[in-house]
């Protein structure tokens, strides 16, 4: 390889936050016109890596060249003026504006015009020669994710980015959505720009890279031309380790029905409708998946079935108890147990020590306290018992939960969550961001709670997830159920495509 | 004797411009503030700086035009401590907002105390040739003094320049999600600044009109709580420069209906009449928070956030 085929070299980035070092002396190479994928767990340091690059964190030590120059990036304007341009895994976008204006946001100056007319017709034009569809005159809000992370896409290319980096940028499609951006990223290939794709989805990487580099620990561990390598090397390289994706029994026999939902409508923060007519039941000693894109009413539905939010119709039924006008303390005295996507601002209080944090759940009952009085001392008790049980790693039961991981602080809340047995469990997102021991752990300690006879609904973005644990998966689009399949004949194609609008009679 | 209804209401309407003209200005600067992001819950302080320190250069100089320059710079030097206090070391902004109260009313009391009764320099009022002659019309708008003729001229460019250029853009997406302008280049921290002081400043020209056209003297906390109700007036006006101008006026006219009622003698306890504006805000607020207006009108999504990059 000459020189002058390398888009951007980086030599021994190193990058530290307090207490950690997310990159530790990293090389990549990207050469012009390839799609170069970045590979690794969460954590490993691929977002900071990317991050340094767009001049949006400066790195402790290393250097960057680009085109053959060396440059520092100082600020995100200084890699925008280099050519490079990044779609974010949380898109950078102003929800209030139209898609036009998000676009030329930043190029223009001062108090001159902005001339809306002209920029909507060179958006037209770029989303022809890319194959990108957006409508430019959309209110951002207003756009699906896929189309949200199109407006990222085409953001970059009016600013004639030649090098893209895309972080995690198919975690949030449907599987179409994902085929689609891959055909726009090859496009983007062949006239000639340079792709930086971030991932770790194994079969997806084999698919659209020519070069893969993988990044554990802060560390780049390989880089390696797709031809050379397979799914197995590759997930050996991430996680250090022979990875087995365990599979989980299904429970033989199911019981009574635990949690009936029927007809049930409701609207979301905005006071727009969320779910439509929504009907699915549980069976104790079942996990039932619940499928789709973020957004489509997934939050709404945790808090009809948890108490959290009242349904505007339709009925929720608890072990056969009509729980209409009851509250989320009702909903706990029955059994339904709650683990929210958003750990720290929901699950948690995250200044509030992890024993206190662990009763949060009981503090009513009679052993941890007295009239108006808390029992400290069993709450300290019994979290001690829980940092045991669920192997949660913590200098004790005193420190304040927002200083644990990610693995530790979802350990603390199923611990909590998972007191009683033969309950209805409610699961948002619950392995989404935790390493693969954290994760298996959670997944096992579900699958025990379905074979104790417990009932759980599980709400995911993740597929395979879905399919490896649930006994029945319904898919959720728009705050409509498309469908329940089984889970051990249930296709990812069909519920791909069920994901996206269509109903289980349309794809079977 | 019994003037005309008709005369009447021609008064009071113009009194209603000439009482809505320094919230006018307020409210300008407060939206571009809020736009960017940064509430200043300061404004009444900022008012009486702007109030003693146009009426002291005024009052010295024998020039009002002077006095209103003073007043802007005035105001926006005292807003640079809000500035500095909420975007460089990202303090709350309305502990900040509300100290800026304390210490303008304090401040602007000891400037102020060898002013007390004197009589200052002020603005004429100037009948523009043909328009005035407009009937009520004319009247209303077009025989006042040449600040509300600068805020006039002065919506419409704020208007402009928040929805039709580059910088209004910038502003409004610094509000909305500062991480974002910042990704493309756009300085949160210039943005902010630039939109706070403005505010400092138009809010130093609303105390200026109180103390060089709507009187020509300067009386300690002569602000009256403008300051607070400029806050509800930006809510009602939805951040939108043109809206305030609405809003503005109705609270002037509600103040200029008490004392003109009060004027005539009907018999209502004056403490009732005098009610009347802040009634009239918190009317408004409530009529503005109602869940059908919030879903169309949102404030700015950043509103009230300090900003910082390196965060994770």
């Amino acid at each position: 390889m000459t020189d002058d085929k390398i888009a951007v070299a980086l030599r021994g980035i190193t990058k530290r936050f307090p207490g950690v070092i997310a990159n530790d002396s990293v090389d990549l190479e990207l050469r012009e016109g390839e799609i170069h994928t970045l590979l690794g767990e969460n954590g490993a340091g691929k977002s900071t890596l990317m991050n340094v690059l767009t001049g949006i964190y400066r790195p402790d030590a290393g250097s960057i060249s680009v085109f053959g120059r060396t440059v520092q990036l100082k600020t995100p304007k200084d890699a925008i003026d280099l050519g490079i341009g990044m779609v974010h895994q949380s898109f950078k976008l102003v929800p209030t504006h139209t898609v036009t204006e998000n676009i030329v946001l930043g190029l223009g100056r001062g108090f001159s015009r902005v001339k809306l007319d002209e920029a909507q017709a060179r958006v037209a034009t770029l989303s022809k020669q890319y194959g990108v569809k957006v409508d430019p005159n959309a209110l951002v809000w207003q756009l699906s994710i896929g189309e949200q992370q199109r407006v990222e896409i085409l953001k970059i290319l009016f600013r004639g980015a030649k090098i893209l980096l895309l972080d995690e940028p198919t975690a949030v499609l449907t599987p179409q959505e994902s085929e689609e951006l891959f055909h726009t990223l090859r496009s983007m290939r062949e006239q000639g720009h340079s792709i930086v794709f971030i991932s770790h989805k194994l079969d997806e990487v084999m698919t659209i890279s020519d070069r893969i580099t993988v990044l554990r620990g802060g560390k780049n561990v390989g880089t390696v031309l797709v031809q050379d390598t397979n799914p197995q090397d590759l997930s050996h390289l991430m996680v250090g380790r022979e990875i087995k994706f365990a599979t989980f029994p299904k429970k033989e026999s199911r019981g009574e029905q635990v949690l009936e939902v029927e007809g049930v409508d409701a609207l979301n923060t905005r006071g727009l409708p969320a779910l439509k007519g929504v009907t699915f039941s549980v069976a104790a000693g079942e996990i039932l998946g619940l499928a789709g894109v973020a957004g489509n009413g997934q939050q709404e539905l945790a808090q009809v079935i948890t108490g959290l939010q009242r349904p505007t119709a339709g009925t929720v039924r608890v072990q056969g108890a009509d729980m209409r006008g009851k509250r989320a303390r009702h909903f706990i005295d029955a059994g339904v147990s709650y683990v929210p996507a958003d750990r720290h601002g929901v699950a948690t209080v995250g200044d509030m020590s992890l024993s206190h944090n662990s009763v949060l759940r009981r503090y009513r009952e009679p052993k941890f306290g007295k009239g108006p009085l808390l029992n400290f001392n069993a709450a300290i008790g019994y979290a001690r018992r829980l940092i045991k049980e669920f192997n949660i790693s913590t200098p004790g039961h005193a420190t304040p939960v927002r200083s644990l991981s990610g693995g530790n602080l979802q350990k603390v809340i199923l611990a909590r969550e998972m007191t009683t047995r033969h309950h209805l469990l409610v699961v948002m997102s619950a392995t989404r961001g935790l390493d693969v021991g954290a994760t298996e752990f959670v997944r096992k300690t579900l699958n025990d709670h379905r074979h104790q006879g417990g009932s759980i609904v599980l709400i995911s973005e993740d597929l395979e997830e879905l399919l490896s644990l649930s006994d029945r998966i319904a898919v959720i689009f728009h705050g409509e159920i498309m469908g329940i399949v089984d889970a051990e004949t249930a296709r990812i194609e069909s519920l791909g495509l069920m994901m996206a609008g269509q109903r289980l009679s349309e794809v079977a | 004797m019994e003037a005309s209804p008709l005369v009447l209401v021609v008064a009071v309407l113009q009194a209603a411009v000439r009482s809505g003209t320094p919230i006018l200005f307020v409210c300008i600067g407060e939206i571009y503030a809020e736009r960017s992001g940064v509430l200043n819950v300061g404004l009444e302080g900022l008012m009486l700086v702007g109030a003693i320190a146009g009426f002291s250069v005024g009052y010295s100089v024998g020039n009002p035009v002077v006095g209103v320059i003073a007043a802007a710079i005035a105001g926006a030097l005292f807003s640079l401590i809000h500035a500095y206090v909420t975007i460089t070391l990202r303090a709350d902004q309305i502990v900040s907002g509300l100290t800026l109260t304390i210490l303008g009313t304090g401040i602007s009391g000891f400037f102020g105390k060898p002013m007390i009764g004197q009589v200052g320099p002020g603005f004429d009022q100037i009948a523009i040739p043909g328009l005035s002659s407009i009937p009520i019309l004319g009247q209303v708008l077009f025989r006042q003094d040449a600040m509300v003729y600068l805020s006039y001229l002065l919506v419409p460019i704020a208007w402009w320049v928040m929805y039709k250029t580059h910088l209004g853009l910038a502003i409004r997406s610094v509000g909305e999600n500062p991480a974002t302008a910042d990704s493309l280049g756009v300085s949160v921290t210039k943005v902010r600044y630039g939109c706070v002081l403005f505010g400092g400043a138009m809010a130093g020209l609303g105390g200026a009109y109180l103390s060089l056209a709507y009187t020509t003297m300067w009386i300690e906390q002569m602000s009256g709580g403008r300051g607070w109700i400029t806050l509800a007036l930006v809510i009602f006006a939805a951040w939108n420069p043109a809206r305030a101008m609405l809003g503005a006026y109705l609270f002037g006219g509600a103040d200029a209906l008490q004392l003109r009622v009060q004027a005539v003698g009907i018999e209502i306890p004056t403490y009732f009449l005098m009610m009347l504006p802040y009634v009239l805000t918190i009317t408004i607020l409530v009529l503005a928070s109602r869940a059908s207006m919030r879903r169309r009108i949102g404030a700015p999504a950043a509103l009230g956030l300090p900003y910082a990059r390196e965060e994770r």
